[in-house]
């Protein structure tokens, strides 16, 4: 089994005012294979967004070290695309000119028919041909992700990260993304990072999901492998007995292992 | 077809000047020699004044140009917008480079906040005495007094645009590996463009104010010291039309701008 992406000893520590310190997360070790699913979950505060912004660059750990494909992480870069939970897609952009500024940099080795399929490419991925020349402030918040997820995918990570994507969505747009997700993935293979708090949302999509104990000081907790075939289909699985297992599983380490007080 | 809704706007204020025109008659008995309505309107429009006078109007040949130092009150208008523009264009081309600069360096904003607060709340004519001694130039310095009074709004709303710039945004910029310039470019300017827009507005009303106040104590030409000259020419009905044509030239000047505003907006941009 090839290490793809390795966590070692991660730790955080934000300075608090008065030279006191507040550590976030601790000794998190985890190792990804290329083109797993991998979800994060845990209570709010125990770290999974700080991982996730470690994973991406755009917080540095302040011990122990992330590598990605034999090189070591010290800054953001496109190889770690991350989707937003509020979309951040630019809205003075429209659909097309969002994927097509983040195709342009990040691949400025394209003629203009190249870069033209290329964000054609992903905008049909996500089924967003009619909006294509709308801003995001005239498409629904389900779209806005989509678009989000089509920026991220069209600019070839490694890893995909997505920071809660769904959880600002109600609850049918949030399983009809979790089908966009999943077809896509069905067809091209990606490493995909997912933070949620969303029991069935990490059963659903991932092949592990990893529990993170309450912070301060947070940990990998567990870590549960889903072994259920794909294409997986919602419906039926409700009655699978591995799917109600992992549900259970997480479940119980949520509200009873390290039930949170005041939630 | 008028609409309702048209209807209601012209009628309305129509209103309002009904009650005015009165208010303004009654106020011209009290006082003394104070301009009544008609004496206005004939000053402006020529005819026989209430003294019996023939009065030429000073609107009835906006154009004429008798000498240098007598001319029609467009060229007075053209003149004055003339060194507004001056100075307000040299207050963008100076506030927005700074503004950007003290809104992306928390050591600029720092250094230079103490200063731009001091400096933002004197008046013009406070500048006016220095800079008149410095250029020794009634057109520099009705230049430069804008320039130094306008300045302010450009620099501050420039660097609210600035910062109110979505942390997202710019964590898109860093995964992307914008270069800074890239992050300027196609990030921080459409955040900030509408509130460099807003400061634009707020600082063209500024120096169109104080044109007429520079311009009064510089003499030569322009609507300010032409107001001024009709009350030292006891032509006080004169000094009534000033008023209002310096209001709605600035009320022209404040909609172009908002046009312009709302053009560049992408807020507003649908």
């Amino acid at each position: 089994m090839s290490k793809f992406l390795d966590l070692e000893g991660v730790e955080k520590v934000f300075p608090l005012p008065k030279g006191k310190e507040y550590v976030a997360v601790t000794d998190v070790n985890l190792h990804i294979k290329e083109n797993e699913i991998i979800s994060i979950i845990g209570h709010s505060g125990c770290g999974k967004s700080t991982l996730l912004n470690m994973i991406a660059g755009l917080d540095m750990a302040t011990d122990g070290g992330i590598i990605l494909d034999n090189k070591e992480i010290t800054g953001p870069g496109p190889e770690r695309a991350v989707v937003f939970q509020n979309h951040s897609l630019l809205p003075w952009l429209t659909v097309y000119q969002n994927i097509e500024m983040a195709v342009k940099k990040v691949m400025p080795e394209l003629s203009p028919k190249e870069l033209k399929e290329r964000v054609y490419k992903f905008i049909e991925m996500v089924n967003l041909d009619p909006a294509k020349d709308k801003y995001p402030g005239e498409i629904s918040g389900g779209m806005k992700q989509r678009v989000g997820i089509a920026r991220a995918l069209s600019i070839k990570p490694k890893v995909l990260l997505m920071d809660e994507p769904f959880g600002a969505l109600d609850s049918l747009t949030r399983a009809n993304l979790q089908e966009h997700l999943m077809r896509i993935q069905q067809n091209v293979k990606n490493t995909v990072i997912i933070i949620t708090h969303d029991i069935d949302e990490a059963v659903l999509l991932s092949d592990r999901v990893i529990m993170m104990t309450n912070g301060p000081e947070a940990t990998i907790g567990e870590i549960l492998e889903v072994n259920l075939e794909r294409p997986r289909d919602r419906v039926s699985l409700q009655h699978d007995p591995e799917y109600i297992r992992c549900r259970e599983a997480i479940l119980s380490f949520l509200y009873e292992k390290y039930a949170k007080e005041d939630e | 077809m008028l609409s309702l809704e048209k209807l209601r706007q012209i009628v309305l204020p129509f209103l309002v000047l009904m009650v005015l025109i009165p208010a303004w008659s009654g106020l011209a008995v009290i006082v003394e020699d104070f301009p009544t309505p008609s004496d206005t309107y004939v000053a402006a429009f020529g005819g026989i004044n209430s003294e019996g006078d023939e009065v030429i109007g000073s609107l009835s040949d906006p154009f004429y140009i008798e000498n240098e130092d007598d001319k029609g009150l467009f060229w007075q208008v053209l003149n004055s917008l003339e060194r507004v523009f001056a100075g307000f264009a040299l207050a963008i081309a100076i506030g927005i480079p700074v503004g950007l600069l003290i809104g992306m360096s928390k050591n600029f904003m720092t250094a230079l906040n103490p200063y731009i607060q001091i400096l933002k709340p004197v008046s013009p004519l406070a500048w006016l005495p220095l800079l008149l001694m410095v250029f020794q130039d009634i057109n520099a310095t009705a230049i430069s007094t804008i320039f130094i009074t306008s300045i302010w709004p450009i620099i501050i709303n420039t660097a609210l645009g600035v910062k109110s710039v979505n942390e997202d945004y710019l964590n898109v910029a860093k995964v992307l590996c914008f270069t800074p310039l890239e992050k300027v470019t196609q990030i921080i300017l459409p955040v900030a463009v509408p509130y460099i827009f807003t400061g634009m507005r707020l600082s063209l009303g500024i120096a169109w104010l104080v044109i007429v106040a520079a311009e009064m104590l510089t003499g030569g030409i322009g609507i300010g010291f032409w107001i001024w000259d009709e009350y030292n020419n006891l032509n006080y009905p004169n000094i009534v039309i000033g008023i209002i044509i310096v209001g709605v030239v600035g009320y022209i000047l404040d909609m172009i701008m908002g046009r312009i505003a709302d053009y560049f907006d992408y807020t507003k941009r649908r």
